[in-house]
C-alpha cells in the first residue's frame, strides 16, 4: 500500500507542473496587471514598480523565474500586499481555512448520518418526508442566500453571534461560518446514507440476519454500518471540495481571513503570485486528499486493495 | 463506529477550545470602522489606494494635513515661509513631534523619507507626490542619485524643499499619505518587514497593534504624539468587509460605529429607518463616459461628442438610479472645490425639451441622423449600477436620437487595458477622483503629457493655460486661468460627466465631532464616543 500511494505521489508531479504551467498562462492571459488603476502612472515610475517584480521580463524568462523559486520552496512576493512573501500570506490563513473545513465536515458527518440514518430507518414516515424535504432544501439553497440570512437572523434580529468574524472573539464567531458551510454536504451526506442503507437493509444477508432473530438495534450496528457507509466514503472526495470551494463563498460572506478569501481577493487584484501560489496548493490538496480517500476506501473494503 | 464518533468528538472540541479564551479586553473607548478594501501596505511609501491612506492618516503625519472640516493645517510642520517666486518652501517642524519609539521627527527624516519615496528601488506607486521637487525627475528614471533631491535640513527642525517649477497646490499634495515620514533607523533594521506589526513606529495618533491579513487592522494610543492628550478613543479597529451588506448588517449589529459605504440596494431603506445617521455629502469624484479622441467616429467629432452628451437626462439617473443624493454633472470640476467656480456646459441651463432638441440638431451637423445613425460601442465595468446607467442612457440615445449604442460590459482590469490600449474602445466608462482640494487635481489629466490622459486629448491652449495656471503668484488670476482651461476643455467636450458622487456613510449615534468633507478624510484622532446606552 506504501508503495501504491508512493507512486500515486510520484505520478501527481506531471499533473501539477500542467497545473502551474496552465495557471501561469491563465492568470496572465487575462487583460490587466496588478497595477492598473484609474489613475496611470508616469511611465518612469511604472517602469520602476515593473523591474521590481520581473514584469518586465519576457513571459518564458518569468515562468522560469517562478518555477525555479517553487521548487526551491519561494513563492515569491505578493503583488497585492508588498510587505508579505506568499508563503507568508498562505501561512497565516491557512490555519483559519483548515479548522473551518475540519468543523465543517465533522459537523456535516455528525448530522448527515444520523439523519440519514434516521430516515433510513423510518423509511416512508413522516419523519423521512421531513428530512428528506430538509435535505432537498439544503442542497438546493446556495450558501450565498443561507449566510446572510443566518447573519440576519442570528447576529442582526437576535445579537447571540458576531456578524462579522472579526466583530467577534473565540467561538461564537465559528457558529455560523461552520453551519452554512457544512449545511449542503449534511443535505448531500444525508441523502447517501438513507439510500445507501435502505439498500443494504433489503439485502439478503441483513434478511437472513434478521431470520435468525437479531435485535434491530445489533444488525444495524454490526452489519449494516460497515457496507452501507462505502458510498459516503466515496462521496467524501468531492465532499472535501465541495467544503473548500464553498469555504471561498463562505469566507466572504463572513470576513473570515482564510484561504478562499484570499483566493478571490487576489484573483480580482491580479496578484498574480499569491494565485499561482493558492492554485498549487489546492491542486496538492485535491491530489493528497484523494489519495487518503481511495487508500480509506480500501481499508474498508478488502476488495479493493488487490486491484 | 463508537471510536469513530469519540474521535471526531474530541477533534471538534479540541478545535474548539483552541479559540475559547474570551478574555474581554478592558472597557477601553474603541472605534470601529470600516474599509471597503483592503490595504495593501502600511507602508507609506508603498501604498496605493484610499483605503491605506485612511488608515496610515491615524497612525502618522505628514508637514500638512487636514481639520475634520477639510481644511488644510500645518500637522508636522508648525508654519511654513515661500519664496516670492514660489519655489522655494521652508517648512518650521513642531519640535514636540515625536516617534512612537520615542525619538523626534526631525527635518533628517523628513529628507530621508523624501528620498526613499522617489528612489527607483523603492518603485513606489506614488513617487508622482515629490515629481516637481528639483531634480525628482531625473532621480525617479534613475539618472540621479536619490541625494541629489532638492529637499535638506537646514536645521534640527527646518525643512527646505526647493521645486523645480511652480506647484501652487504643493501644500495640498503633501497631505498625501506617501509625503509622510518613514523611521529611518527602523527601515534600515527591518528591511522588507518595516510596516509590520510590532516594526512600525508610528508619528500619529495612533499606533499599529496587530493586523489579520483578510479580517482586520488594531490601532492602539500612541502615547508619545504630540497631541495624545486631546486624542480621545482608546483604540481604532478599522475591519475590512469588502461586501456593501454585510457592511450594513455588521453595522446594525452594533459590530462598526462607522461604515465605509451604504449598498444602493439598501439606501431608502436605511434613510428611513435611521435618517439621523446617514451622512451624505458631496465627495470630489465624478462618473463619466470617456470619449477615445484617437480614432473615428469621435476624432475630430466634436458635435456627434455634444449631441450624445446632451441627449443624456442626468437628472433622471441621479434620482431613479443612483438615488443616494449624487448630483447631475454639467461639467468636469466637482463642486466644493477649493476656491474655485467650476464652468458648466452652455445646456446645463436648457430645460429637457430644449436641450433634446439641441441635441438632435447637433447630431444632425454632426453628419447622422434617424435615418443615417451612428454605430457607437459603449464599454463598461461589469456591476450593477454602472450596468443599470448604461441600460438607460441607450434608450436616451434611442429615443432622442435613435441611434442603437452596442453595450459591452468588461471586468474592471480587463476595461482599464482596453481603454489603455485605445484601440478597441469608443465611449467607456470611468470615474476620477481628486487626489487633492484643487481643480488641477481634475484639470491636470487632460494635459497632452499627461499619463492620466486616457482621451487622447490633445488642445494647445488648455495646455498654455493650465501652464500658465501654475505660474501664477496671484489665487485670483491662477484661478482665472484655471477656469478659462475648464471652459476650454468642455467646449472640446472630450468626456460626458454624468454625476458627481457623494460619500455615504453610517455614523453610530455615540460618534462625536465626526465632520463631512469632499475629500471624504475622518481622521479617528478627530473622533469621540459616548458611553454605549
Amino acid at each position: 500500500m506504501l508503495r501504491y500511494a508512493l507512486m500515486r505521489l510520484v505520478g501527481a508531479i506531471p499533473t501539477l507542473f500542467l497545473v502551474v504551467l496552465v495557471a501561469f498562462l491563465m492568470v496572465r492571459a487575462a487583460p490587466g496587471g496588478p497595477f492598473d488603476t484609474e489613475r496611470v502612472l508616469p511611465p518612469e515610475v511604472a517602469a520602476n514598480i515593473e523591474r521590481a517584480y520581473h514584469l518586465d521580463e519576457s513571459l518564458p524568462q518569468q515562468f522560469q523565474r517562478y518555477l525555479f523559486g517553487v521548487m526551491r520552496g519561494d513563492f515569491g512576493p505578493s503583488f497585492r500586499y508588498s510587505d508579505y512573501t506568499v508563503a507568508e500570506l498562505v501561512r497565516g490563513a491557512m490555519p483559519v481555512s483548515v479548522r473551518l473545513g475540519i468543523l465543517a465536515m465533522i459537523l456535516a458527518l455528525i448530522v448527515g448520518v444520523a439523519a440519514g440514518l434516521l430516515a433510513a430507518l423510518r423509511r416512508n414516515t413522516v419523519t423521512d418526508r421531513i428530512v428528506s424535504a430538509i435535505a432537498m432544501t439544503g442542497v438546493s439553497i446556495p450558501v450565498i442566500v443561507i449566510g446572510p440570512l443566518l447573519v440576519l437572523f442570528f447576529a442582526v434580529q437576535l445579537g447571540w453571534l458576531p456578524a462579522g468574524w472579526s466583530g467577534g472573539r473565540g467561538a461564537s464567531r465559528w457558529v455560523m461560518p461552520v453551519i452554512a458551510l457544512a449545511l449542503p454536504q449534511i443535505a448531500f451526506i444525508a441523502r447517501i446514507t438513507r439510500s445507501s442503507m435502505i439498500e443494504v437493509l433489503e439485502s439478503e444477508f441483513i434478511r437472513t440476519a434478521r431470520a435468525q432473530g437479531l435485535a434491530t438495534a445489533s444488525i444495524i450496528r454490526y452489519h449494516a454500518m460497515k457496507p452501507a457507509m462505502l458510498p459516503l466514503l466515496s462521496y467524501l472526495g468531492p465532499a472535501i471540495v465541495g467544503i473548500v470551494t464553498g469555504a471561498i463563498v463562505v469566507e466572504q460572506i463572513f470576513g473570515i481571513p482564510g484561504l478562499g478569501r484570499l483566493f478571490v481577493q487576489g484573483a480580482q487584484n491580479r496578484d498574480f503570485t499569491l494565485v499561482l501560489g493558492l492554485v498549487i496548493l489546492y491542486a496538492t490538496l485535491i491530489i493528497v486528499l484523494n489519495l487518503i480517500v481511495d487508500l480509506l476506501y480500501g481499508v474498508i473494503d478488502p476488495r479493493v486493495r488487490r486491484t | 463506529m463508537a471510536l469513530i464518533a469519540l474521535l471526531v468528538l474530541v477533534a471538534g472540541i479540541t478545535l474548539l477550545v483552541e479559540e475559547l479564551p474570551e478574555v474581554p479586553p478592558p472597557p477601553l473607548s474603541v472605534l470601529n470602522r470600516s474599509l471597503a478594501t483592503e490595504p495593501e501596505s502600511l507602508d507609506p511609501h508603498k501604498v496605493r489606494t484610499k483605503q491605506a491612506g485612511d488608515v496610515l492618516r491615524d497612525i502618522g503625519e505628514g508637514l500638512t494635513g487636514y481639520t475634520e472640516s477639510g481644511e488644510l493645517i500645518g500637522t508636522g510642520a508648525e508654519r511654513w515661509e515661500i519664496s516670492e517666486d514660489g519655489l522655494t518652501y521652508r517648512f518650521f517642524l513642531r519640535p514636540d513631534a515625536r516617534w512612537s519609539t520615542g525619538d523626534a521627527v526631525t527635518a533628517e527624516d523628513y529628507v530621508y523619507s523624501f528620498r526613499r519615496l522617489i528612489d527607483p528601488a523603492t518603485a513606489a506607486f506614488f513617487a508622482e507626490v515629490l515629481i516637481d521637487v528639483e531634480n525628482a525627475a531625473a532621480i525617479i528614471s534613475g539618472d540621479a542619485p536619490p541625494e541629489a533631491l532638492g529637499a535638506e535640513a537646514t536645521g534640527e527642525f527646518e525643512l527646505t524643499v526647493r521645486l523645480a517649477r511652480r506647484v501652487p497646490y504643493f501644500l495640498s499634495l503633501l497631505t498625501n499619505p506617501a509625503a509622510y515620514p518613514v523611521h529611518a533607523e527602523s527601515v534600515r533594521k527591518y528591511g522588507e518587514a518595516y510596516a509590520r506589526a510590532g516594526n512600525l513606529p508610528s508619528n500619529g495618533a495612533y499606533k499599529l497593534g496587530n493586523w489579520v491579513i483578510g479580517s482586520v487592522i488594531e490601532l492602539v494610543r500612541n502615547d508619545m504624539y504630540r497631541e495624545n492628550a486631546n486624542t480621545a478613543i482608546d483604540a481604532v479597529n478599522h475591519h475590512v468587509v469588502t461586501d456593501g451588506v454585510a457592511e450594513l448588517n455588521r453595522y446594525r449589529a452594533g459590530e462598526l460605529d462607522i461604515t465605509s459605504n451604504v449598498p444602493p440596494e439598501a439606501f431608502a431603506e436605511v434613510r428611513r429607518e435611521r435618517p439621523g445617521e446617514l451622512r451624505v455629502s458631496p465627495y470630489l469624484s465624478v462618473y463619466f463616459y470617456g470619449f477615445n479622441l484617437t480614432r473615428p467616429p469621435f476624432r475630430d467629432n466634436a458635435a456627434l461628442r455634444k449631441a450624445l452628451s446632451m441627449a443624456i437626462d442626468r437628472e433622471e439617473l441621479v434620482e431613479k438610479i443612483t438615488g443616494r443624493g449624487e448630483q447631475a454633472a454639467y461639467g468636469w470640476v466637482p463642486p466644493g472645490v477649493h476656491d474655485y467656480e467650476p464652468r458648466q456646459f452652455f445646456y446645463a441651463s436648457l430645460d429637457k425639451e430644449e436641450r433634446e432638441a439641441a441635441a438632435v440638431r447637433m447630431y444632425n451637423e454632426a453628419g447622422y441622423g434617424r435615418d443615417q445613425p451612428a454605430e457607437i460601442e459603449l464599454r463598461y465595468n461589469t456591476a450593477d449600477v454602472t450596468q443599470r446607467i448604461a441600460l438607460a442612457i441607450q434608450a436616451m440615445w434611442r429615443d432622442v436620437l435613435g441611434l442603437e449604442v452596442k453595450l459591452i460590459n468588461e471586468e474592471q482590469q480587463v476595461l482599464l487595458s482596453n481603454i489603455r490600449a485605445m484601440q478597441v474602445t469608443q465611449v467607456f466608462r470611468l470615474a476620477w477622483t481628486g487626489d487633492y482640494n484643487d481643480a488641477n487635481s481634475f484639470l491636470y489629466l487632460f494635459r497632452s503629457d499627461s499619463p492620466s490622459n486616457l482621451f487622447g486629448y490633445r488642445n494647445e491652449e488648455f495646455d498654455v493655460l493650465l501652464e500658465q495656471a501654475a505660474n501664477q503668484t496671484d489665487p485670483t488670476r491662477r484661478r482665472f486661468f484655471l477656469e478659462e482651461a475648464d471652459r476650454v476643455l468642455l467646449s472640446d467636450h472630450p468626456v460626458i460627466p454624468i454625476y458627481f458622487y457623494v460619500s455615504k456613510h453610517l455614523v453610530s449615534p455615540r460618534v462625536r465631532g465626526w465632520g463631512d468633507n469632499v475629500l471624504d478624510y475622518h481622521y479617528s484622532q478627530y473622533l469621540s464616543l459616548a458611553a454605549k446606552p
